[in-house]
């Protein structure tokens, strides 16, 4: 059974995001499970994308339909979704793969809805059985994983960063416009104002390496170790609730059950209980390092490698030895 | 203005969660189950709304979920009557845990349009269980009105809103066009408590049933299983001196650091 599928490739400060690199490469992968087929990629943004489309090709896509105007340089709901979806119209794919972001986040549902097609979201692995794909996601922020086929067709499955490989290859992808049949003053909301929070870091839910502080860090002042630690090794700052909760940090920096579901290569937990619902957010980190004064923290119990001891110790030690390695 | 609260029964978050024998749903087994905290910041913003606007302005909640017991979705009508809502709405589902989103958000938006007029919808931007963060935006492009996600701040002006989305590195000011759907980020509104005289007043205020002929899911949810157990782990050493070690150890055995 040949499948088409199509993947939304999102763009990020002039580049494609690593997590959409990941969604093609499974696309490929899948493609060839799925006894070949098609993959297209489909690009929003100014109008500089039109430029970066062709390197999507070593990733996995055979074509790309690129809608570009100065208009749609920042990521709006309302537009985005409804070139999706006329992308998909044309295309008709069986599978549309969009990376769990948080923009990702709030496309991906837009987009099944207005294709009446079942999503699968923030999927962690992916397989072909019998010709079927076969979805695992996490359920109740981690504490188990639902094992599910979608039916309809087509599919909307969004991808949790770093949960996938990209892998680049040779190939070259097929460019073509996607045109855009409607006009900013027709959607039915309107960007009055952006502010940018920061640049550069990733989010934690795409971030590969997180150092997250708790409650051992005793004040938000102190949270400059974390900081400096975090821009040594390139990490993006993390937090737990109780920490939130006591607005030492933003929600936004808030990982577990009822902030951010992560899935770093490296994740630094620093002066961090454990809280189960702090270890549902985390757990599917790939290294777990732990440094706490109680060796009976709960964090242990999860982490690859533990310091017992003073984090107001250990921490700065850890800087500054990352700084001699890398020659400072 | 008849504002609308979508609101779900989730575990506590401090719930441990085992799966059932079968492998199809979890144990119920001393499981407690709250308002979503996400719905009640959602909640809490629809009522102050409703209290700012002069004029006959209600809040109706809706909920779907089970009937019966502790995980009873009425339970937590009872919580947003007691907080201040008007009135409740409550859609059985015989199997809300094996429910896509997409069918969740039919059965709200179609329990929506038979509430007549309504103006706003609010829903929290995710439950804490089933984790799809789906059910807002899919509810409004089944009704066909905009919806801003994310939000940390909401004014009503006439027939328009004007929204703060909390964005990916980014913060947006939105104007949108009522009606419309918004889901609610935790710094949308402050958590609010009930009083006892709120709480035995809640049980006199109504909760209709709205009937929903469920379609058949849009997937099929072949079995629950616990997360990968994690290997345990190594203490490398104590106090600042395991330093080394421990970067010696993520560079060369974890592999999860270059210099």
């Amino acid at each position: 059974m040949a499948s088409k599928i199509v993947v939304f490739a999102e763009v990020r400060d002039g580049r494609f995001k690593k997590a959409a690199l990941e969604c093609l490469s499974e696309a490929r992968k899948l493609k060839g499970e799925l006894g070949g087929g098609d993959v297209t990629a489909v690009v929003v943004g100014g109008a500089q994308v039109s430029s970066l489309a062709p390197s999507l090709g070593a990733y996995g896509a055979d074509r790309v339909l690129v809608a570009s105007a100065d208009w749609l340089e920042r990521y709006d709901g309302e537009a985005y979704s409804k070139l999706v979806v006329a992308a998909v119209s044309a295309e008709k794919p069986d599978v549309v793969l969009i990376a769990a972001s948080l923009d990702g986040k709030d496309l991906a549902p837009r987009v099944a809805a207005l294709l009446g097609a079942g999503l699968a979201a923030d999927v962690t692995a992916a397989k072909v059985e019998g010709g079927k794909l076969q979805i695992t996601r996490p359920v109740y922020a981690g504490k188990a994983y639902a094992t599910l086929e979608v039916k309809t067709t087509p599919q909307v499955i969004s991808v949790r960063p770093n949960a996938f490989p990209a892998e680049q290859k040779t190939g070259t992808a097929q460019v073509s416009p996607l045109a855009i049949s409607f006009k900013p003053e027709d959607l039915p909301s309107k960007v009055l104002e952006v502010k940018a929070a920061k640049t550069g870091k990733a989010d934690l839910t795409e971030a590969e390496r997180i150092v997250s502080g708790g409650r051992g860090l005793k004040g938000p002042e102190n949270f400059k170790i974390i900081e400096e630690l975090a821009e040594e090794i390139g990490a993006t700052v993390g937090a737990s609730r109780a920490v939130v909760d006591s607005g030492w940090r933003p929600h936004s920096d808030q990982v577990g059950q009822t902030g951010k579901t992560v899935s770093p290569n490296l994740y630094v937990a620093v002066g961090v209980s454990g809280a189960i619902q702090h270890l549902a957010g985390m757990s599917t980190s790939k290294c777990i390092v732990a440094i706490n004064k109680d060796k009976d923290a709960p964090i242990f119990k999860v982490a690859d490698y533990g310091i017992v001891g003073d984090l107001f110790e250990v921490v700065p030690r850890m800087t500054a030895e990352v700084r001699k390695l890398k020659g400072k | 203005m008849q504002i609308i609260v979508c609101v779900k029964a989730v575990p506590d978050t401090a719930t441990r969660i085992k799966i059932a024998s079968n492998g199809q749903k979890i144990d119920q087994e001393g499981v407690k189950y709250a308002l979503g905290p996400y719905d009640a910041r959602a909640c809490a913003k629809a009522i102050e709304l409703r209290d700012a606007i002069k004029g006959d302005s209600k809040v109706i909640a809706i909920a779907s979920g089970f009937s019966d017991g502790e995980r009873d979705a009425k339970k937590r009508l009872k919580d947003v009557l007691a907080l201040g809502a008007d009135k409740g709405v409550f859609i059985a589902d015989p199997d809300p845990e094996h429910r896509d989103p997409l069918s969740v958000a039919q059965a709200l938006a179609a329990a929506i349009k038979a509430q007549g007029k309504w103006d706003l919808v609010l829903f929290g931007r995710q439950a804490v269980d089933d984790q799809n963060l789906a059910v807002g935006p899919m509810t409004a492009a089944l009704l066909g009105v905009a919806c801003v996600t994310d939000a940390v701040a909401l004014e009503v002006t006439g027939d328009k809103a004007v929204v703060t989305r909390a964005a990916e590195s980014r913060t947006e000011t939105i104007e949108v066009k009522l009606p419309a759907c918004v889901t609610a980020q935790r710094d949308l509104a402050e958590e609010k408590y009930p009083k006892l005289k709120d709480i035995l007043g809640a049980g006199k205020k109504p909760i209709e049933t709205f009937a929903f002929a469920w379609p058949a899911p849009a997937w099929e949810v072949k079995k629950l299983s616990a997360p990968p157990p994690r290997q345990a782990g190594k203490i490398v050493g104590e106090g600042p001196d395991a330093v080394p070690k421990l970067l010696e150890l993520l560079q060369s055995e974890a592999k999860a650091l270059t210099f």
